[in-house]
């Protein structure tokens, strides 16, 4: 069996509990770097979408600075985020596993792991987060430059504008909703923040969440290497 | 030796301006308290077929409203500048026109700039509180202490008129000269304007000038004149005298059917309420799972099967 999903720096430590490498501090790094832009984004853009919001530009120096700053941000994601796709996104193709767990969503939900195939280093839940995320990136960046205005009103007709800002706003609140279920499931599934703080997390937590992954962590040639010493 | 001189007493000094904050009929991204009063709505009428396309109307508002245009380039058209811009809140479109049912050559010259909608799509488009704002007079006034400079006002609008600074990025448009308006002046355009193409007074009076002009205008041949009050927009407090109103775009493609663009009024509408509710829906959704199901937690037999797993592999 080819170790399809294990990624580099992924390694098991026994002990009790056992400890498996997850992710290495270069992802960490970056996962939080997105993160942080994610975050402002959502709140600056919220900002200038809902009137109500519009006091959240106080965090960021007034409506002006809002509006200078937000694309900025946007920017800094994109290429944050291209970093996050280039480390995962082999690790997140779609398997054969991966519609019968998705068709079993609700055991997911009931908490009743057993009824589940066994995953990879990421479910279908996980994969669906990260291809939504990527696609609608790329679309927040393709509409978010057609209005900024300071640099790119010339190349697009007001008609294009038009249709570029609804666009974005209505991909932005589909991922706000997007990071919502990433939020919830990573509070949900204990342990799992862990792996995107300290880069790890326990046997038991790989074990019950991605088994398919750490068997192939241990048995397969990656593993070799890690656990050898 | 000192000087010694007085200065002379500032004039009007009792002038109160006869409007204000307490007239506002609507402001954006916010609401306000119906005003107590409702002002006599205004208008300016701009008369197509007496404009001669002195331009003193441009030089007028320029002069006015103390801004300096950037000297241009001759594109080779008669419009000077060649568009708005953030100086130049009004500029003569001029098109020359073959009128096919005469042969003649008419030259066409409209003086561009805000229409001053009953229903305006800037405001509606602005997501800065009191930023944009209509007097019960019917001015949409920009405040530019409060823009924050994001275009949004140009999608809204349905006739592409404000212009944001590259200098200040903010957003200007014409104020219907709201502060002469508010102390019994009217705008410096009609003013200036040498033929009186330009006039302005309360819309009813403007109406039953426009009347009256457009009945001379049928009187010598122009069957089509009409007043260009475009009720896509609920009207406009800048209205035209067209010779031919049932061809609007001639005049430099003035919209037959202004309407704010059905894109912005879902953006501005449905999106928002439906953004709000899904992003709700989802937290609401996560918050109640968690009550019911709990969290899901790893249990010491995972552990154990773990480390036999891997204790099972070393041995």
């Amino acid at each position: 069996m080819t170790a399809y999903d294990v990624e580099q720096g992924d390694a098991v430590h026994p002990g009790d509990p056992v400890r498996v490498d997850r992710y290495t501090p270069g992802a960490r790094v970056n996962h939080w770097i997105t993160a942080t832009c994610l975050v402002l984004l959502a709140i600056s853009g919220l900002a200038l979408f809902y009137p109500t919001f519009f006091f959240l530009t106080a965090l960021f120096g007034g409506g002006e600075w809002t509006r200078a700053i937000h694309p900025w941000i946007g920017v800094v994601l994109f290429f944050s985020f291209a970093g996050l796709f280039l480390r995962f996104w082999k690790a997140n193709l779609w398997r054969a596993e991966d519609g019968t767990w998705l068709a079993r969503l609700r055991y997911v939900l009931t908490n009743e792991e057993d009824k589940l195939p066994e995953v990879g280093k990421y479910n279908a839940g996980q994969k669906v987060v990260f291809w939504s995320m990527s696609i609608l990136i790329i679309i927040l960046i393709c509409t978010g430059i057609v209005i900024w205005d300071q640099y790119f009103y010339p190349l697009t007709s007001i008609e294009q504008k038009r249709w570029a800002v609804l666009v974005h706003s209505l991909a932005a609140v589909t991922i706000i909703c997007v990071w919502i279920v990433h939020v919830y499931a990573a509070i949900w599934l204990r342990g799992t923040f862990a792996a995107m703080t300290r880069g790890q997390v326990t046997g038991g937590w790989a074990w019950k969440h991605h088994r398919k992954w750490f068997k192939e962590l241990v048995t397969g040639k990656v593993s070799d290497r890690a656990t050898g010493s | 030796m000192a000087f010694e001189f007085e200065l002379p007493p500032a004039p009007n000094t009792d002038v109160k301006p006869m409007f204000g904050e307490a007239d506002l009929v609507r402001r954006s991204a916010s609401s306000v308290p119906p005003p107590a009063r409702k002002l006599t709505e205004m208008a300016k009428l701009i008369d197509v077929s007496k404009c001669i396309g002195c331009k003193a109307c441009q030089v007028a508002c320029l002069e006015w409203n103390d801004r300096t245009e950037r000297i241009g380039f001759n594109y080779g058209v008669y419009d000077n500048p060649v568009d708005l811009t953030p100086e130049s809140f009004t500029v003569m479109r001029f098109t020359e026109w073959v009128n096919p049912e005469t042969q003649n050559l008419e030259w066409l010259i409209r003086k561009d700039g805000c229409m001053h909608c009953e229903d305006p799509g800037c405001l509606k488009a602005c997501p800065s509180p009191g930023a944009i704002v209509q007097y019960s007079n019917g001015i949409v006034d920009f405040d530019h202490e409060k823009c924050i400079g994001c275009g949004y006002c140009i999608k809204g609008c349905p006739f592409d008129i404000p212009r944001i600074s590259q200098v200040d990025h903010k957003a200007y448009k014409c104020t219907l000269c709201s502060d002469r308006v508010a102390v019994g002046q009217g705008p410096a355009c009609a003013r200036t304007c040498p033929t009186h193409a330009i006039v302005f007074g309360t819309k009813e009076e403007m109406k039953q000038h426009a009347t009256d002009r457009i009945k001379d205008l049928q009187s010598r041949g122009y069957k089509n004149a009409g007043l260009y009050d475009p009720p896509g927009v609920g009207g406009t407090h800048v209205m035209y005298v067209l010779q031919h109103a049932d061809k609007p775009e001639i005049y430099a493609e003035l919209p037959k059917d202004p309407r704010i663009s059905p894109i912005v009024v879902f953006w501005k509408g449905l999106t928002k309420y439906a953004g709000m509710a899904a992003m709700g829906a989802f937290a609401a959704v996560g918050v109640l799972h968690y009550l019911v199901s709990g969290p899901n937690t790893v249990k010491p037999r995972d552990e154990e099967d773990a480390e036999r797993l891997v204790g099972g592999r070393r041995s």
